[in-house]
This record gives C-alpha cells, sequence and structure tokens, in this order.
C-alpha cells in the first residue's frame, strides 16, 4: 500500500512540476492565470468586500463622477459603480460557466457516440447540428430565451444549445480517428466493453483541443450572456450583471457620464479577453505529451 | 563533389541543448553511393537535413563547413539554397506518403518542382511530367498523371517522390531511409530502380539507413554512425567481414542473415544458449476455411479466402506475405477483433468464430488468446504510463487491485527487460525499444495459451529488433507460448518460427517446416519473396566453422521436427 501511495504523490508532484513548467515557459499563460485567478476571487469574495451595497440607492449622489470614494462614479440611481461591477462577475462567471460544462457535457457524449460507432447515428447527429448552427447564432438564443422565459436558467440553457455543436464537431472527429489505433484495439483485448474504451482510453485523448474550445467559449458564453440582457432578455434590473450595465449606461453617454456604460465594458472585456488567453496554457496542462 | 568537415548540428530543447551531430567529416566523390547506416538516434539524418537547411525548429548548425562544388552550403543565402534543393541536391524523404500532398494530383506535384526551377513552361509541363513519371519505370504514366496520392499504393508513391526528386536532373540525391515500411519485394524494386537511374545518370548518391544488410547491397562506402559521430568508414565487404569498431560488428551481427540463429544477432557477450522448447503435436488452435469479404465500393472484396491451417500447442507458426495478402485480415479474426465471414477457429477444440467479436470481450477465453502489436507507439495510450498500460488487462480479467497489481506488473517488467523506473513513464518518454517490451509485457501479462505477433519488430532497430526477438524465444520456452508471428520478413519469421505459411492474395500457397521452405522453396512466389530480401556480403567466418554452425542448425530444426 506504501508502495502505491508513493507512486501516487510521485506522479501528482509530476502534475504539479508540469503546471509550475508551463507557467514559467510561457509568461502569456502566466499573467491569463493570474487574471483568471482575479476573476475567480471577485465571484468568490467580491459581495463580501465590496465598499458599497451593490443595490443601494441614494438619491442624493447620483450621477457622480469616479473619485476617491466611488472609484468607478455612481449611477443615475447613485449606486456605486465599482461595487456593482465586482459583484456581476458571480453571475456573469456563473452563466458561462453553467453553460459551456452542460454543452461539454452534451457534446461530449453526442460526438462520442456519432464518432465511435458512425453509421445513422452520426448522420443523424451530423444533419441535427448543422441546422442548429446555420441559425444565426444569436438570434437563435434571443429565440429561445424569448420563448422559454425570461431567466438564468434559461439564458443557461439557450447559450449551452447554440454552442454544443462545436464540442459534439470537435469531439466526433478526435474520436473517429482513434476508433481503430492501436491502444484501442489492446485495450479490447484486455477485456474492455465498447463504452469502457470510449471512456477511458479514446475520450480523454480529445481534451488537449478540448480545452483550447472550452476557454474560448467561456469568453463567448459571458459576451453572450451579456448580449442577452443588453437586449432586455434574461437577467432583468435591478440586478447587477455587466451586459444590463452597459446598456442602462449607454443612455448617459451622449450626456457626458462615460463612466456608467465604459466600467462594466472595461470588466467584460478584462473576462473574455483573459478567457482567450487561457486556452493554449490549459491545453498543455492536459497533454501528457507536453511533459518531458 | 560534396565534403562535410567537423560538421555539428544542436538542438535547443527543454532539457537544454542537445548535440545530434558532433563533428563529422565526410566526402562525396562524383557518381558515388555513400551509405550512412546508424540506428534512430545516431544523427543520420540530422545531417542531410543540416546539408539541406531544413533543420526542424530549435536546430542550427554550430560549427564546421559543407561545401557543395564549391558553394558554401552552411553560409549560402536563403535565396540561393531554394535553387540548389531539387535541382542540385535532392531528397527522397522516408515516407512517401507523408512527403506527398494528399490533396494535389501527383502530376501536378511533379510539375510543381519542374516550373519551379523553370525546367518547364506551363505548355509542356505536362508532358515532361509523364517523361519524369516514365523514367521511374510508371507503366500507363499518362493514366497515374492524374492520380491522387491515397489512389497509389506504397511503392508506387515511392516512386512518384523518386520522379520529383529526379525531374530536375540533380547531381546529388540523398535517399533517407527510401525504402523502410515498403514491402519487401518492392523495397527491391525501388532500391534497384534508384541504383540504376543514379548509375545511369552519372549522379552521386547519399543513402541514409538502418539497414546495414541493404547499405551493403547499394552502396560503394559505407559510413556507421552511433550518438551523433562515424565510428566507423569504409569498403562495405570489409565492415560486414572485419568490423573494427565494437558499434558496427554489434550492427553486423544483429543484421538477419542466412544460417544465423537467433542468438547469433547479439552481441557475444550477452549470448546465452538457446532455451530448449517443446513442441506438441496436440492442436492449440485450429482454422477451418475462414473466410473473410468486405463489402467494397465495387462489389464484395474478399480478403481471406477460405484458409485453413493448424497452431500446435508450444510451436511457433510463421505467416508470411506482403501487405494486402490478408494476413492481418486473419490474425485480427484469430485475436477476435473481427467476426468472420464464414469458417471455423477452433481454440482447445471450441469453435470461437461463433462468438462476435464485440461479445468476446466478456468470454473466459479472452485472457488466453493474446496480441503484440505491430506499432508499439500506437499501440500506447499517449495518456497512460507505461504500469497504466500493463496493468488495464490485469484490472479488467483479472480484477486485480493494489498491492497484489504493483507486484505482479513489476514481476512483468523484469520478465521483459524493462528498467522499474520507466514504469512510471509516458509512451512518448519511451525509445522504440522500451515501447516494444511495454507491449510485449501487456501481451503475457494475463498468462495467455496463444499470442499473435503483428510484426512486432518492424518499426524497430535492428540492434533492438535482435534483442526482442531473443526475448520472445526466452518468453516462449519459460512460459510455453504458442506464437503466430505475422511478418513480411521470412529472414525473421525463420528465426523464430518452426512452421511457415506463406500467403498471397487470400490464399495459402505454401507452407513446411520453417527451414524446408526456406532451403526448398516449391513456388514461384516465395522465392521472389526470398530474393528480394537484402544479401549482405558474406561474413568472413572461417568456411569450416560456418559449415559447423549449419549442421548443427539443420540438427536442431531436425530434432524439433522430428
Amino acid at each position: 500500500m506504501s508502495d502505491l501511495s508513493a507512486t501516487d504523490l510521485t506522479r501528482r508532484q509530476g502534475t504539479l512540476d508540469h503546471v509550475i513548467y508551463v507557467l514559467r515557459a510561457n509568461p502569456v499563460t502566466l499573467i491569463a492565470f493570474c487574471m483568471f485567478a482575479f476573476l475567480i476571487l471577485s465571484a468568490l469574495f467580491g459581495p463580501a468586500l465590496v465598499p458599497y451595497d451593490p443595490l443601494a440607492t441614494n438619491a442624493g449622489n447620483s450621477l457622480q463622477p469616479p473619485s476617491w470614494s466611488h472609484w468607478f462614479g455612481t449611477d443615475q440611481i447613485g449606486r456605486d459603480v465599482f461595487s456593482r461591477v465586482i459583484v456581476a462577475t458571480r453571475l456573469d462567471l456563473t452563466i458561462s460557466v453553467a453553460a459551456v460544462a452542460i454543452s461539454f457535457v452534451v457534446g461530449s457524449i453526442l460526438g462520442c457516440i456519432a464518432g465511435y460507432w458512425g453509421g445513422w447515428p452520426d448522420v443523424i447527429l451530423n444533419r441535427f447540428l448543422d441546422t442548429i448552427m446555420a441559425f444565426p447564432l444569436f438570434v437563435l438564443a434571443m429565440g429561445i430565451v424569448a420563448a422559454l422565459g425570461n431567466s438564468i436558467e434559461n439564458i443557461i440553457y439557450a447559450t449551452a444549445i447554440i454552442n454544443m455543436p462545436f464540442y459534439a464537431r470537435l469531439v466526433r472527429a478526435e474520436v473517429n480517428i482513434r476508433r481503430d489505433a492501436g491502444f484501442v484495439r489492446a485495450a479490447k483485448l484486455a477485456g474492455s466493453s465498447d463504452l469502457r474504451v470510449l471512456a477511458t482510453q479514446i475520450f480523454p485523448n480529445a481534451l488537449p483541443p478540448m480545452m483550447v474550445q472550452v476557454s474560448l467559449n467561456l469568453g463567448w458564453a459571458i459576451l453572450n450572456a451579456a448580449g442577452l440582457s443588453f437586449i432586455g432578455l434574461g437577467v432583468s434590473p435591478p440586478t447587477a450583471e455587466w451586459g444590463i450595465m452597459v446598456a442602462e449606461g449607454a443612455n448617459f453617454i451622449v450626456s457626458g457620464e462615460w463612466w456608467l456604460a465604459v466600467f462594466p465594458g472595461l470588466w467584460l472585456m478584462f473576462a473574455v479577453f483573459t478567457f482567450n488567453l487561457l486556452g493554449d496554457g490549459l491545453r498543455d496542462i492536459v497533454d501528457p505529451r507536453k511533459r518531458t | 563533389m560534396l565534403s562535410v568537415r567537423d560538421l555539428s548540428v544542436i538542438f535547443q530543447t527543454r532539457r537544454g541543448v542537445v548535440d545530434a551531430v558532433r563533428g563529422i567529416s565526410f566526402d562525396v566523390a562524383k557518381g558515388e553511393i555513400l551509405g550512412i547506416v546508424g540506428e534512430s538516434g545516431s544523427g543520420k539524418s540530422v545531417t542531410s537535413y543540416a546539408l539541406m537547411r531544413i533543420l526542424d525548429a530549435g536546430g542550427t548548425i554550430k560549427a564546421g563547413e559543407a561545401t557543395y562544388s564549391g558553394i558554401d552550403l552552411r553560409r549560402a543565402a536563403e535565396r540561393d539554397m531554394r535553387d540548389i534543393r531539387g535541382r542540385e541536391i535532392s531528397m527522397i524523404f522516408q515516407n512517401p506518403r507523408a512527403a506527398l500532398n494528399p490533396i494535389r494530383k501527383v502530376g501536378h506535384q511533379i510539375e510543381d518542382v519542374l516550373r519551379q526551377h523553370a525546367r518547364a513552361t506551363r505548355q509542356d509541363a505536362r508532358a515532361k511530367a509523364i517523361a519524369a513519371m516514365e523514367a521511374v519505370k510508371i507503366k500507363d504514366a499518362a493514366a497515374r498523371y492524374d492520380a491522387y496520392p491515397f489512389e497509389l499504393s506504397g511503392g508506387m508513391c515511392q516512386r512518384i517522390v523518386c520522379a520529383i526528386a529526379l525531374a530536375c536532373d540533380p547531381r546529388l540525391l540523398i535517399a533517407d531511409e527510401p525504402t523502410t515500411g515498403l514491402d519487401i519485394t518492392t523495397q527491391k524494386a525501388v532500391m534497384d530502380l534508384v541504383r540504376d537511374l543514379i548509375r545511369e545518370r552519372e549522379m552521386s548518391s547519399i543513402l541514409i539507413t538502418h539497414d546495414l544488410g541493404l547499405a551493403a547491397q547499394y552502396c560503394d562506402r559505407l559510413i556507421v554512425m552511433k550518438d551523433g559521430l562515424i565510428v566507423e568508414q569504409g569498403d562495405p565487404l570489409q565492415i560486414f567481414s572485419q568490423p573494427r569498431h565494437p558499434y558496427s560488428r554489434k550492427l553486423v551481427d544483429a543484421t538477419p542473415r542466412a544460417g544465423a540463429s537467433v542468438r547469433d544477432l547479439l552481441p557475444v557477450e550477452i549470448r546465452a544458449p538457446e532455451p530448449k522448447i517443446v513442441e506438441t503435436d496436440k492442436p492449440l488452435v485450429e482454422v477451418r476455411d475462414l473466410v473473410k469479404t468486405y463489402a467494397g465500393k465495387s462489389g464484395p472484396v474478399q480478403a481471406v479466402k477460405a484458409i485453413s491451417f493448424t497452431v500446435h500447442r508450444g510451436q511457433c507458426v510463421g505467416l508470411v506475405g506482403e501487405s494486402g495478402c490478408g494476413k492481418s485480415t486473419t490474425s485480427e479474426m484469430l485475436v477476435r477483433l473481427m467476426d468472420a465471414t464464414a469458417g471455423e477457429i477452433l481454440f482447445d477444440g471450441d469453435d470461437i468464430a461463433a462468438i462476435p467479436a464485440r461479445r468476446f470481450a466478456r468470454d473466459p477465453r479472452r485472457a488466453d488468446i493474446q496480441m503484440v502489436f505491430q506499432d508499439a507507439t500506437d499501440s500506447l495510450n499517449p495518456r497512460h504510463t507505461a504500469r497504466q498500460a500493463i496493468a488495464e488487462p490485469l484490472r479488467r480479467l483479472r480484477r486485480m487491485r493494489g498491492a497484489a497489481l504493483g507486484i505482479r506488473i513489476e514481476e512483468l517488467a523484469g520478465l521483459v527487460g524493462l528498467p522499474l523506473p520507466l514504469l512510471d513513464r509516458f509512451p512518448h518518454q519511451l525509445s522504440g525499444g522500451q515501447k516494444a517490451r511495454v507491449g510485449i509485457a501487456r501481451a503475457v501479462a494475463l498468462d495467455p495459451k496463444f499470442l499473435i505477433l503483428d510484426e512486432p519488430t518492424a518499426a524497430l532497430d535492428v540492434s533492438i529488433q535482435a534483442v526482442v526477438l531473443n526475448l520472445l524465444v526466452d518468453l516462449r520456452a519459460k512460459l510455453g507460448l504458442s506464437y503466430l508471428f505475422v511478418s513480411h520478413d521470412l529472414h525473421v519469421v525463420r528465426l523464430l518460427c518452426d512452421y511457415v505459411i506463406v500467403m498471397k492474395d487470400g490464399l495459402i500457397v505454401e507452407e513446411g517446416r520453417a527451414h524446408q521452405v526456406m532451403s526448398h522453396p516449391q513456388e514461384p512466389y516465395t522465392k521472389s519473396l526470398l530474393a528480394a530480401a537484402p544479401k549482405p556480403p558474406e561474413r568472413a567466418t572461417p568456411a569450416d566453422q560456418l559449415e559447423i554452425k549449419n549442421a548443427q542448425y539443420t540438427a536442431l530444426h531436425d530434432k524439433r521436427a522430428s
């Protein structure tokens, strides 16, 4: 038993070493992970740390420009923009992570089935995905939210549905090229059923390209959720959410109160940028071949 | 013509600087065929890439000179190099399918190089390309002009690559493992063609190969490389008969040749006596009228046409033939990864062909029939360590866990000679020979009765092939295994097998005791297979000693046969 835990320990250390190596070898990845850590921390602890209640109005203190007491200024009903931007991180991250997780899981399952067994499930799935992708995706998402009702869950479902085809396609291709690989046949000789071969041998090999897709998609999903809120679907005021804040703030730009829209917009950009930078690093971490 | 002095090439890697070539000097004279022989990692390919200045990222020429007809190849401008590549020096790459663009017609690919070097205009390119194809003896060249690489056989693709390389009449041809991966008869055809063309056009050539026998047959002079250094150079005959350097001796020893036993392939110091193998006449696997038919585009394709044979307990049967003869299909059916169209496979008297391949994973006999795959790299999951790969069958079929599993894995690693620290490495961190050992350890983990070896050494260097073949002989004796050894190389089959089956176009054309078939082949096809194998020069063993060896060899086989 002690033997086994020793090897487990070395393996874990190996993984940690590998993560450190990846971060060191590529400064961009290191920066991306720091930015990601900042987003996560603000999502977890932001609501507890912000100086003001994001929903508390103060009519006497409305539309103040950025100052030492209100870093990002205040909005038309006197709420602190900085507190609202930070608090909104949790909601926006939740929506995008949940949506991407659903499309990852559903897309992987469908892609595995189509790629491994082929035949008619493959044909049906491909035509189904083509149909989804034939729609302008944002319009499709709007339609889904409008039809299902205005709620956070429905934004998540809509975002998951429009992202799912990309995962299914990717997994299908990755599974398909490995269907007859030597190690797959060896696993069958070891007495593994098709399902086990698929889950333990083939699918993990699709992870590196999937990670790139996941991180790009996270950024995309945030934009999508914000976009839906911006046009008035999904999250409704007074909830703090970047898309609504930009939408509400946009009305005040012409009159010179730029901070209402610019700061949530900047945060949105920061989040999307972080996820886009994260992709390559994540791929390198889940790819054992990068370990030498 | 080409003169290389103190050439050093380094690669910048994650682990620091790697010296790939460490100061080598050689010359190629006009009209000479120089062979560079060495195993993977010896720096032989890197040398040629350095000459062409097509090193991979991270590689640089650190020191030395390379002069081709007065041109300094190391310092020439990239624009001048583009002119030199293809027109003055051209190259044939190892994998013809990878060297050709898969979505361009082969004729157009020949035209590209002609147009690049202004040897053809838009109007006459087609005619010149067809002429280039005819020069490499492609029959019906005008029709093949419009073919895509995937529509052509491996040998035909390599001819196209030759045509591209020779289209602009280069003065120096570098052939980097031109026939690795081709069938043995195709290898002979391609090599004969390349040699004839070189002689005809009075070109010089560098032939890079790991096969000492092949190099000795086709080259005027040999260079033996190891770890980026030249360890020996000289006349092929001399290197074969009196290798001076221990490494060349090891390579010469490891080359399968007539009259040598499997132990003779190993260096003298580590030769152990050959184990006694008990062959019985109790049948283990009986194949009866096995048929496999695929649904092809133009009607059904019969890959295997009603073949029957028997493998006895403790016997090693060789299944020989060229690609497309149905030997791989047969082994897939025997190992129950594929369903037969018709026929029976009796294993210990029960017909296992009746059980669908999909359900055989849960059959109690799954553990008894195992396989060692052709490509060790492809047969190991890149995400699993060697330990996980060997553990897989034990976990699934023996339900082993924890300490018992760890002990068994280490026992198996010891059995196949895999150092224990390597168990926690991933496949890409292991060498070819080590991966082959992992594959064998996995196959014997369940104590199978019947092991199918699908060209287990095809991708290995000769010295590692020698070690692996000997390992297989030892395992067979130790574990009482029966083998079906699938290969295209009769010389390798002869080393291991008691009985040989020669297949062609899905049929058995000849079968018999191994030494019988090897010494007195009856069928013309078997004769052509034997004739195509490279013939290294005779070793300068005193004649009487050789005779004794032969006599012992025949005696041994007669004893086994009786």
